[in-house]
């Protein structure tokens, strides 16, 4: 177990936007573990969308801010795997062979999703939660596909007292979300959406667990149109603080 | 130009597919069997991931020389008996078909399933120049009947459900017809039979052709590319440039992983080798044999943004995985090739303005590229499709707009955390018990189906002050 005691925390655009708490709650955890969390200033966003839809000055435009705001940090922590994803694989491409490409590779290598973090990166996966009953887990597509990443987040989720992770068939399906695609062909993303949601409902679940902002979005959109009890909410709402740990 | 031009917009091609309950429930059916055998095929044998990357290799080096092991192809075809023929487009392909057809004094031709005469639209031109195109596979059997266009690579029929195929079959029949497989197989074979006797020219594609010993390779399920290759009196394939393989031992490599990627057999039931025409002394196979071989935009690409899509099997596996094929089927992408990588293949054969919209057809979730047996990185060759569309301004300007001003507010933090605020101000009216349940102009297409979460009422990067100071 080899990664930093201190770290960065990249809040990402959405979370920061839509889902601070996530990033409260990621910052308290990793003070309980002993890990120094800073929050450089002048973030904004990863460059994802600007790259996925073929912008790809503009996304190194933004990539080249990022690779200054975390210049100084041993490593970053993510809570979003198509963010990680974008930093960790898409930067390197995309600032070429230069100083910049020099420092995107070398900040590839200091990036960490949130659950990789805690797993692989400080090998810890028993946690207490507040949160008791039936839990589904989605496999985000770039955690999973992109960062080869299934089992950090089971981990932690079977670790869990008092929380049964169910099946959920189709777990590696696309919930339908990806970026602009979900407002360029919203009815096919709806469509995706439903038939994830369906099995969500189906496994019994109370509520459906992601590691990627962007699906929370998605799943928790078209569960509240449905006006279904079923939550979607991020791992880092589910881990309250190391098992044997004081209250 | 060989395209229908495609006038409808996607998002209401993929609207009206989506509104087709039988195509949903057809599609459903098909393409989860399509997984789960396919995940089985591989699952049962351990040497399979080893073997896609031998075949994605083998194709690879295959496309450095390209030039030499078609040259080679064609030697050992004509060494054979045989005749090659070059067309660099759609249209000279369909010509050449064309006079062989007229020199032999063809008047049907029996066809075994082809995307290769499909993208050139060879039936059309047959039956206009009065031979009459007669396909073999059932599945394109019976879009033939219905005067359609395959919606997936290997199962061009796989948008029909049973019922449906029953009612068409006994549309052209007059008579009732039972919506079971089994007795609407037994008549489309009796049909055919005759067909078969009758034809003059067989018409196939080629899955291989392996340039050491000019063997052409069809990898089929009934057999009927056996009748077709051997009871006209002349065969013609047509084939991709890119289809050529150096060896029978590659090709032994790319039999092990295609029949398991398609339908998750082992092996198709018949792997159908054709070397030539009949020599003195066989009993069976044509007096003449034709090979077509097809550029139509290949071969720009060896060098270009999409060279690993002519790594292509077309085996469809992308198209089973895929969450945007198995909403909308096929026919809703518009050409030829539907799924991921037919979006690939129709910015290949059409230019990038074709893909304006399709390269957005997808929500990049990568299950393509897993699928895919020589992993051709699919969503890779998207993005750079959509980036081609936005450098040649094919893309929409307010779009190009839009984007720019992200990527200038992206920079400027000062003004990221002002939109914020901004943000809080404007989403006012429209917020109620903490959603968002329907805004005006783009982001309605998202709130006309979905809940939009409010901009905090503070944001993380204002709450970093009070967690800085919990840390003392």
């Amino acid at each position: 177990m080899t990664a930093p005691r201190r770290v960065a925390l990249m809040i990402t655009c959405l979370a920061d936007m839509f889902y601070p708490e996530i990033g409260e709650r990621i910052v308290r955890l990793l003070r309980r573990l002993g890990v120094g969390v800073t929050f450089p200033a002048g973030q904004t966003c990863c460059g994802l969308p600007l790259f996925n839809s073929g912008y790809h000055a503009g996304a190194a435009a933004v990539a080249r801010r990022t690779l200054r705001v975390f210049d100084g940090a041993e490593a970053v922590v993510v809570p979003s795997g198509s963010c990680a994803w974008m930093v960790k694989h898409e930067y390197p491409g995309l600032l070429g062979d230069g100083a910049d490409g020099v420092a995107a590779r070398r900040l590839a290598e200091r990036t960490y999703e949130f659950s990789q973090y805690l797993v692989r990166g400080l090998g810890r996966t028993e946690f207490e939660t507040a949160v008791s009953g039936r839990v589904a887990y989605h496999d985000s597509c770039h955690l999973l596909r992109g960062l080869h990443e299934a089992e950090a987040p089971r981990t932690l989720l079977r670790n869990l007292r008092g929380v049964e992770v169910v099946d959920l068939p189709g777990s590696d399906e696309c919930c339908g979300f990806g970026g602009s695609f979900s407002v360029r062909l919203p009815e096919v993303s709806t469509a995706i959406l439903d038939r994830k949601l369906a099995g969500v409902e189906a496994s019994g679940a109370g509520c459906v667990v992601a590691c990627d902002a962007g699906c929370l979005m998605q799943m928790q959109g078209g569960l509240g149109r449905r006006g279904s009890p079923v939550r979607a909410v991020h791992l880092a709402e589910l881990l309250e603080r190391e098992r044997g740990e004081a209250p | 130009v060989s395209e229908p031009v495609v006038t409808t917009p996607l998002r209401d091609r993929a609207r009206h597919a989506l509104g087709d309950r039988f195509l949903h429930e057809a599609l459903d059916i098909a393409t989860t069997k399509f997984i789960g055998l396919r995940r089985e095929a591989f699952g049962n044998f351990p040497e399979g991931e080893q073997l896609r990357d031998r075949a994605r290799a083998i194709k690879e080096a295959t496309l450095q020389r390209l030039d030499e092991h078609l040259e080679r192809l064609v030697d050992s075809v004509e060494r054979l008996g045989g005749h090659v023929h070059f067309a660099t487009t759609a249209d000279e392909a369909r010509d050449i078909v064309l006079d062989i057809a007229r020199r032999t004094g063809a008047r049907m031709a029996v066809k075994s399933k082809s995307m290769a005469t499909e993208e050139i639209h060879l039936n059309d031109a047959l039956a206009a120049a009065g031979v009459t195109p007669v396909e073999t596979d059932l599945g394109e059997y019976i879009i033939q009947l219905a005067h359609e266009r395959p919606s997936h690579i290997i199962a061009p029929a796989i948008h029909k459900t049973k019922g449906q195929v029953a009612e068409l079959f006994a549309r052209e029949l007059g008579r009732e017809v039972a919506a079971d497989p089994e007795v609407l197989t037994r008549i489309a074979r009796a049909e055919l039979r005759e067909k078969f006797l009758d034809a003059d020219l067989g018409i196939t594609g080629a899955n291989f052709a392996v340039a050491e010993t000019g063997t052409v390779v069809l990898v089929t399920n009934e057999g009927n590319g056996r009748m077709v290759t051997s009871l006209p009196r002349v065969h013609v394939a047509v084939m991709g440039v890119e289809k050529v393989v150096p060896s029978m031992t590659d090709l032994m490599v790319f039999l092990g992983v295609l029949a398991k990627s398609a339908t998750g057999q082992k092996l198709s039931v018949y792997t159908t080798l054709v070397q030539g025409p009949r020599r003195p002394g066989e009993l069976e196979g044509p007096d003449e044999f034709h090979l077509v071989l097809l550029d139509n935009g290949r071969i720009a690409q060896i060098g270009g943004t999409l060279r690993e899509a002519l790594s292509c099997l077309r085996c469809g596996a992308c198209l089973n995985v895929c969450p945007v094929y198995r909403q909308i089927g096929g026919h809703a992408y518009g050409y030829t090739y539907p799924g991921p990588i037919g979006i690939l293949l129709t910015a290949m054969l059409n230019g990038p303005r074709s893909v304006k919209d399709l390269a957005h057809a997808s929500s990049l979730c990568g299950a393509c590229a897993e699928a895919c047996p020589v992993r051709i990185d699919i969503p890779r060759m998207l993005i750079a499709l959509r980036k081609e569309v936005d450098e040649r301004k094919i893309a929409p300007w307010p779009e190009r707009v839009v984007f720019k001003a992200l990527a200038w507010l992206l920079c400027h933090p000062a003004l990221y955390r002002a939109s914020a605020r901004i943000g809080r101000v404007l989403q006012r009216p429209f917020t109620r018990d903490g959603r968002i349940r329907a805004l005006p102009t783009l982001a309605g297409q998202w709130t006309k189906t979905r809940d939009l979460p409010p901009v905090a009422a503070r944001t993380f990067q204002e709450r970093w002050a009070a967690l800085e100071r919990e840390a003392r």
